[in-house]
């Protein structure tokens, strides 16, 4: 982040407010065809061009330059969002992605003028079902509530089709978001399962629920505490046991790759999310991608079309090509084959780093956050402890509620004076169940150093709290902007910029 | 570092792995190897493919080969806007906040409606959240869905609808464009949801004027998706009364990357803005005053409202809609205007030179801005492989979409495609037909 006046902070001025009626950055290529007129009824056309800015290209570029400086990000410091997998983005994979070959490729080329990116779509699925332990893979879904999407509807057209109506997902209340989100969208029922007192699923709460009418379990393992399911295998028996299917929510693989696999705990279905564990620029929010995997009896339902290869008789190359003739598919969630730029800098990563790189990144993941865990303990224990008192995997969950207690500042005060130390905060408020919660994921291409200075700040933070509350309620002080009136944006939305003629 | 921990092995942070779950072998794929070898393959990879910068192309049906400018990589390659996650820290994130906050703000000005989202992962599903939007406010069963919607999104919603219990029925074409009397005798105050598309997928501008009113007339919600670039000098949709225009942003400033990632955009009429799906920016102030940018409306969201949430998406294509807006500024407001312009008047001559070919008919006579169907007289597919061996790429063949146009080409300009371009798709095709045996 750049240094700002006072004068220079207070003048957040949109592009569009430094628009200058005349002023321009393109050039139009010169009309080589005969004019003709009346090719567009005039009924048909806009009367005033639409406003975009006026502006030269020196000040596009100073705009957003100056616009990037308000941001934190994560080549630059520490970003231990819990949930999100913030590990370094090689630079390797910007250059890949952009090869002409790839960035230019126009999605309706005929396969046989496209085999580079069907082979790498192939080798990616390939290796995906492999670190999954499931046979066939989807890449089309775009993202992980995609994934999460395709897999719900794929359970339910694999009992569709043995004629079963069953309307009910199972849902842990430790789940993402996103899950029963996308249960609704599906146009099936929610059904909550509790977590007992390990923070794993709540076993007889389960049986209970599971019954004939469930189409589905929706689990994270490790879950969103960060803490593996110890039950898993006899969660598999009592879901497979009601007839329904398994779907692993694979916002957390970064924790278990080489070490165990979704369809080794029997897993039906799977969504990865290539953007965390297989490390994607997140881009302030997007791309990503959410390819998924399934077993051999729900194959026949996977969105279409399929990368495919296809041996050639005479011992030629094998070619690759696209399968539409799917006639048991669910069809197609989106446009295309879905991300493949992000496919390459996810297949980058898998080579790059082999069988042994990807199994030493989620043994050191798992390394790191217990390492910050006892660090944090040492540092901030009395005041924001371990929601759970058990080795964690890639993630753990504090509770701010002692702190909150004893000192009479909340997880949210520490997260924003965690700013001032140059560190984004970890995901706040999330799972649900924990108290003030504080969901930390330092990912392994953190440094010992990092965790350490990291520990050390939340630890002043504390000690100057305890000085003086203020400190942390009022924070931050050195960021662009402070605390933002949210609740006043809500309640009189300003969506766009207003504009004048 | 496992002493602080106080474990005696990475096996035992691993203990929780039940022993019967434990893959106990290493994971089946090659060992890592060094940057400069995965670069070598990746390449020889790509070298495998024809892109639009190894033949001169004229494929399009939803993703453009418009020039992408430089602007757009410098400024995407800033690690400040490349490498963060979602704004959840605004303070911290006024440079991503500000950005969707100008995006939003184009894109209203492109559609002509008052509230546009952050971003839609792209067209097709966006068109498919639109429909479940409108279920989600009127909750009736019947989808009217135009021949000329994308195929693309008439499956998105297809596949995404299947559990809503809504029916999908398609209104046919007339000449290209949407049959305005199919409409009419179709509507009745059961219909769910009406979808159009603004060029139609054979590059036909529909009459809005005289679909929106039939469309609306059961109090159906009208969705319509758009061309981005055509909308420099097409009347908007929100000018005819639309409800919901979603569409592609690939043409915004996004490399063809073949076909993602890039971004849906996604705008609505006011009485929309509190069930919109997606991020929406909005501006605010801090504590001291000063203007600021926020993620607005989150009660609408996943993480707040869990199953009672207006969707499930969670991320909006935030990296894309910069080059959606770096784009739009370099472009400006008079050269938006000037490129569409440009491309009407290249597709009409495309349109003639490739008309005036023996074997080669227009499919249709509406009206078109950048994309334009023939039906040729020849088996399509032997005539794109001939053309494709002179680096020439005709378009799309429409039979798998169409098969009631077996034989029909959709053809696409960008302003990369210059006169001497179009000169030589026409004698290539030409020598193709000619050669080709007839279908």
């Amino acid at each position: 982040m750049i240094t700002e006046t006072a004068q220079q902070r207070d003048r957040a001025r949109t592009i569009f407010e430094k628009s200058q009626r005349g002023r321009r950055a393109f050039v139009a290529p010169k009309a080589d065809v005969p004019h003709e007129e009346g090719l567009l009824p005039e009924r048909f056309r806009r009367s005033e061009p639409a406003r975009l800015p006026e502006i030269a290209e020196p000040e596009i570029v100073r705009h957003y330059n100056r616009l990037s400086k308000r941001n934190f990000d994560l080549d630059t410091g520490f970003y231990p969002l819990g949930s999100c997998t913030m590990k370094h983005n090689p630079k390797l994979h910007e250059r890949v992605a952009a090869l002409p070959g790839n960035a230019r490729l126009h999605p309706l080329q005929h396969p046989r003028r496209a085999q580079g990116a069907l082979r790498l779509m192939w080798e990616l699925q390939s290796a995906l079902a492999e670190i999954a332990g499931l046979p066939h893979v989807s890449l089309q879904p775009s993202a992980g509530s995609q994934g999460e999407l395709a897999g719900v509807l794929l359970t339910r057209a694999y009992h569709e089709d043995r004629g079963e109506h069953r309307t009910k997902v199972i849902t842990p209340d430790t789940a993402h978001g996103t899950n029963p989100a996308t249960v609704t969208m599906a146009g099936l029922q929610v059904v909550k399962v509790g977590t007992d007192d390990r923070g794993g699923v709540d076993i007889e709460d389960l049986k209970e629920k599971a019954g004939d009418d469930v189409a589905c379990l929706m689990l994270t393992n490790p879950n969103t505490l960060g803490l593996f399911d110890t039950r898993i295998e006899e969660i598999e028996r009592i879901v497979h046991g009601a007839g329904a299917t398994l779907y692993y929510d694979g916002a957390n693989l970064n924790a278990v790759m080489g070490r165990t696999r979704p369809g080794d705990m029997g897993f039906d279905i799977v969504h990865y999310n290539l953007h965390k564990t297989f490390t994607q620029p997140h881009g302030g929010g997007g791309p990503g991608a959410g390819p998924i995997a399934v077993s051999h009896r729900i194959e026949p339902f996977l969105p279409r079309p399929q990368v495919v290869r296809r041996e050639s008789g005479d011992g030629a190359r094998p070619e690759f090509d696209l399968d539409y003739d799917r006639p048991k598919s669910i069809g197609r969630l989106r446009g295309f084959q879905g991300n493949y730029g992000v496919f390459v800098r996810s297949y980058a990563y898998i080579l790059s780093l082999g069988a042994d790189g990807l199994q030493e990144a989620s043994e050191t993941a798992v390394l790191n956050a217990n390492y910050l865990m006892a660090r944090l303990a040492e540092t901030a224990g009395e005041h924001v402890p371990a929601a759970y008192e058990r080795t964690c995997m890639h993630e753990f969950v504090l509770t701010g509620g002692p702190m909150k207690r004893a000192l009479g500042i909340r997880t949210l005060d520490v997260a924003k004076r965690l700013l001032d130390y140059g560190f984004h905060p970890p995901t706040v408020y999330f799972p649900l169940l924990v108290d003030e919660a504080l969901l930390i994921e330092p990912t392994e291409t953190e440094t010992r150093e990092t965790l350490d200075a990291f520990a050390e700040a939340i630890g002043e933070i504390l000690a100057e709290a305890a000085e003086d509350p203020e400190s942390a309620r009022n924070a931050p002080y050195t960021t662009p902007v402070r605390r933002l009136d949210e609740a006043g944006a809500a309640k009189r939305p300003v969506v766009r910029q207003p504009l004048g003629a | 570092m496992l002493a602080a921990i106080g474990a005696d092995s990475i096996d035992a942070l691993f203990a929780d792995v039940p022993e019967g779950v434990r893959l106990g072998r290493p994971i089946d794929l090659p060992a890592g190897r060094p940057e400069q070898e995965v670069y070598r393959y990746l390449r020889d990879l790509a070298a495998l493919n024809v892109s639009a910068e190894d033949e001169v192309s004229f494929l399009g049906a939803g993703m453009y080969d418009h020039y992408v400018p430089a602007i757009v990589d410098s400024i995407l390659a800033r690690s400040e806007f490349l490498t963060p996650y979602t704004p959840y820290q605004p303070e911290v994130s006024q440079g991503t906040l500000q950005l969707m906050f100008e995006y939003q703000t184009a894109i209203s000005e492109l559609t002509g409606l008052p509230v546009s989202n952050a971003t839609l992962y792209e067209a097709p599903s966006a068109v498919a959240s639109a429909g479940w939007l409108a279920y989600q406010k009127n909750r009736r069963k019947r989808f009217l869905v135009s021949r000329g919607l994308h195929p693309h999104s008439r499956e998105a919603l297809a596949a995404t609808s299947a559990g809503w219990g809504t029916a999908i029925e398609e209104i046919p074409l007339a000449d290209g464009v949407t049959d305005a009397d199919a409409l009419s005798e179709a509507v009745s105050d059961d219909v769910c949801a009406v979808f159009l598309q603004y060029p139609n997928f054979l590059g036909a501008v529909e009459d809005l004027e005289a679909l929106v009113p039939p469309a609306r007339a059961g109090g159906a919600t009208l969705i319509v998706q758009c061309d981005a670039i055509p909308l420099g000098i097409l009347r908007p949709p929100g000018e005819f009364g639309v409800d919901i225009a979603v569409g592609e942003g690939q043409p915004l400033g996004n490399r063809l990357d073949y076909g993602g990632p890039s971004f849906g955009f996604f705008a609505a009429r006011e009485e929309y803005l509190r069930r919109m799906p997606g991020r929406i920016a909005g501006e605010t102030t801090d504590v001291d005053g000063r203007r600021g940018f926020v993620l607005t409306l989150q009660t609408r969201e996943q993480h707040i409202r869990r199953e009672k949430a207006t969707h499930n998406i969670t991320t909006a294509q935030t990296l894309n809609a910069l080059a959606g807006i770096v784009h739009l500024s370099w472009l400006g407001r008079e050269g938006l205007v000037e490129l569409g312009e440009l491309l009407l008047q290249r597709t009409a001559y495309a349109r003639a030179a490739l008309s005036a070919i023996e074997g080669v008919e227009p499919l249709h006579s509406q009206p078109v801005v950048r994309e334009f169907a023939v039906a040729l007289d020849a088996d399509v597919a032997a005539v794109i492989e001939r053309c494709a061996a002179d680096g020439v790429n005709p378009g799309y063949p429409l039979a798998r979409d169409y098969p009631e146009y077996e034989n029909g080409l959709l053809v696409a300009l960008t302003e990369q495609r210059s006169r001497a371009d179009i000169d030589r798709l026409a004698s290539t095709l030409q020598a193709a037909v000619r050669e080709a045996v007839p279908a």
